[in-house]
């Protein structure tokens, strides 16, 4: 009982820091409940990945192997992972609400008929957890019943996993996977080609808003800003509505949650949906020529001002500071 | 094609929404409801669908009567009837998906869309459930969705890209916000809709287990961000940021 299996979501053979936060949220929530934090590692030949987290702190690490697992697809992972936790009699499956942890761990709650709670910000001490509803408007307490329990965690709520010196042992399986019942193919992946660092795991955010009137300003206005502090781009929902930038930028309840040391908001209003993607932004700047937009009442630091003349006039002052 | 759509009622996401006092709940006062966005979105996707290849369009919500209100709405955008599964009691994701799964085997669809999450309880589960549930492929988060006869393309929105998979009908969508721009219900389309037909089945007849194996213990409000200070200038701005608050 209490045992908790942590699915490490990779991409291109790489463990995304999201997956290191699921390992410390898992081991959290097995210490809690009593239980071993157990890695899970799917594809066609995972274990050499597998063995990168045999340091990581949890007590197994498992290396879950099929040739139908070589892309990720939703059904055969579905399949897989569920069988796994039936296998190890798992108490609790985590992953991290990413893109991927979002679209499969409903699919293995449904298979298991286990009750899931998406993306949680808080493991409580009896049992429960905290997460939030309505844009974050709300922050839930929730209790779940049944002998398996799923479970998404927000990235920005917990702590990335660091390694140590003990290895844990590291176990090949063969996953349990019907080939007839699985009807999904995967047909190509195009990455979003940038040199800037990912947006869910910048140190620091630059958004733009529906103020920056064009996809064309983004590249000429908000860009030089964005690569002279060393940032992840973002957006608001009302610039990707307005075509301004590609819905992978968008920060905000249905787009990316995130989480940096230091957000700036330019020509962003403050939309609450806005709100729910940023707000645990450590520090937060807006600037907006109107006074009254809502993002102020969120920010550490406001400038009400042209972003056309304030935007460059920052890139000229942050060179200054590197001199 | 015959498209079954699954839609929720929810806060109109302009709404500030505010928890009640005793936790129980957030303030239903003054709350404008509306067709969750992203279910508004799939509506649409499978008009446009029906326009180009013909077929019927189904919609289907679990909820109360009041919900009759969101259903009318969808009816008056194009859709061609409508299903309302009354269920009084606040159910989980797993009931609701195990009651869509019941419509979905009685009106054998041949593809199923709907909303990648609602935007009250932000859960992003019950497509991915349905879809399990009936054993079908799954496309969340789709930016695009093309047929060539049975065979379905979707390009998903994921983490640092597009992804792209394809698979045999039937199969669920679940829509993200630049599949399409819904369209607003005309006038005629109003009228139509009065006359369409909207049936109410109990939940508790179709023989599904309703038992909440989630539940809200209590809502608290989020802490509050203190609001901070405006600066003169541009160069205060920076300067502020690197001495005081050491971020650059």
């Amino acid at each position: 009982m209490g045992d908790v299996l942590i699915f490490a979501e990779h991409q291109q053979g790489k463990f995304p820091k999201s997956s290191l936060t699921a390992l410390l949220a898992g081991q959290e929530l097995a210490q809690k409940r009593g239980g071993k934090a157990i890695a899970v590692v799917a594809g066609d030949s995972p274990e050499q990945l597998a063995g990168e987290l045999a340091k990581y702190g949890c007590a197994k690490v498992i290396a879950l192997a099929h040739p139908a697992l070589k892309n990720y697809l939703a059904d055969a992972y579905a399949q897989a992972l569920a069988a796994l936790v039936k296998s190890a009699g798992a108490e609790y499956v985590l992953a991290t609400a990413t893109a991927m942890g979002k679209d499969l761990m409903p699919r293995v709650a449904a298979r298991l008929g286990a009750a899931m709670a998406s993306e949680i910000v808080a493991i409580n001490n009896d049992g429960t957890f905290i997460r939030p509803m309505y844009a974050g408007n709300a922050l839930a307490t929730v209790e779940m019943d049944g002998p398996v329990k799923v479970v998404t965690v927000r990235a920005t709520a917990f702590d990335a996993a660091k390694p140590g010196d003990v290895a844990a042992p590291v176990e090949k399986v063969d996953a349990e996977l019907d080939g007839a019942s699985t009807r999904m193919q995967f047909v190509a992946f195009n990455q979003t080609k940038s040199d800037r660092p990912q947006l869910t795991e910048a140190r620091i955010v630059v958004s733009g808003g529906r103020g920056l009137k064009s996809g064309e300003n983004f590249k000429t206005v908000l860009e030089p800003l964005v690569d002279e502090m060393g940032a992840a781009m973002g957006a608001s929902r009302a610039a990707v509505d307005a075509g301004f930038v590609p819905n992978d930028l968008q920060v905000g309840q249905t787009g990316k949650v995130v989480a940096p040391e230091l957000y700036v908001a330019v020509g962003i209003s403050g939309a609450i949906q806005h709100l729910a993607g940023m707000k645990d932004s450590k520090v937060i700047v807006a600037i907006n020529k109107d006074e009254e937009a809502p993002i102020f009442n969120v920010a550490d630091y406001g400038l009400v001002a042209d972003l056309f003349k304030a935007v460059p006039e920052m890139v000229q002052e942050v060179k200054k500071l590197k001199q | 094609m015959k498209i079954l759509v699954p839609v929720k009622r929810v806060p109109d996401p302009a709404t500030t929404i505010r928890v009640l006092p005793d936790g129980s709940g957030i303030a239903t006062d003054n709350v404008k409801w509306v067709i969750n966005p992203f279910d508004e979105i799939a509506i649409e996707e499978a008009l446009r669908i029906k326009e180009k290849q013909g077929g019927e369009v189904v919609l289907v919500a679990v909820g109360q009567q009041t919900w009759q209100e969101q259903l009318r709405t969808g009816l008056a955008m194009g859709a061609d009837r409508a299903i309302l599964v009354r269920s009084e009691a606040a159910l989980d994701t797993l009931a609701i998906a195990r009651l869509l799964a019941k419509i979905a085997e009685e009106q054998k669809p041949d593809i199923i869309i709907l909303g990648k999450q609602a935007i009250d309880d932000d859960s992003n589960q019950v497509g991915q459930m349905l879809a399990e549930m009936l054993g079908w492929p799954q496309a969340t988060f789709a930016s695009k969705v093309e047929f060539q006869d049975r065979k379905c393309t979707v390009v998903r929105e994921v983490d640092g890209g597009l992804e792209t998979v394809a698979f045999d009908l039937p199969a669920i969508v679940t829509t993200d916000l630049r599949l399409n721009e819904p369209r607003y219900a005309s006038l005629p389309g109003i009228m139509k809709a009065r006359k369409k037909e909207l049936k109410e089945i109990p939940a508790d007849s179709l023989g599904v287990d309703l038992t909440p194996k989630l539940k809200i213990k209590k809502l608290d409000p989020p802490p509050k961000r203190q609001a901070g200070r405006k600066v003169a200038s541009v160069e205060e701005l920076v300067q502020v940021l690197h001495n005081e608050a050491k971020v650059i």
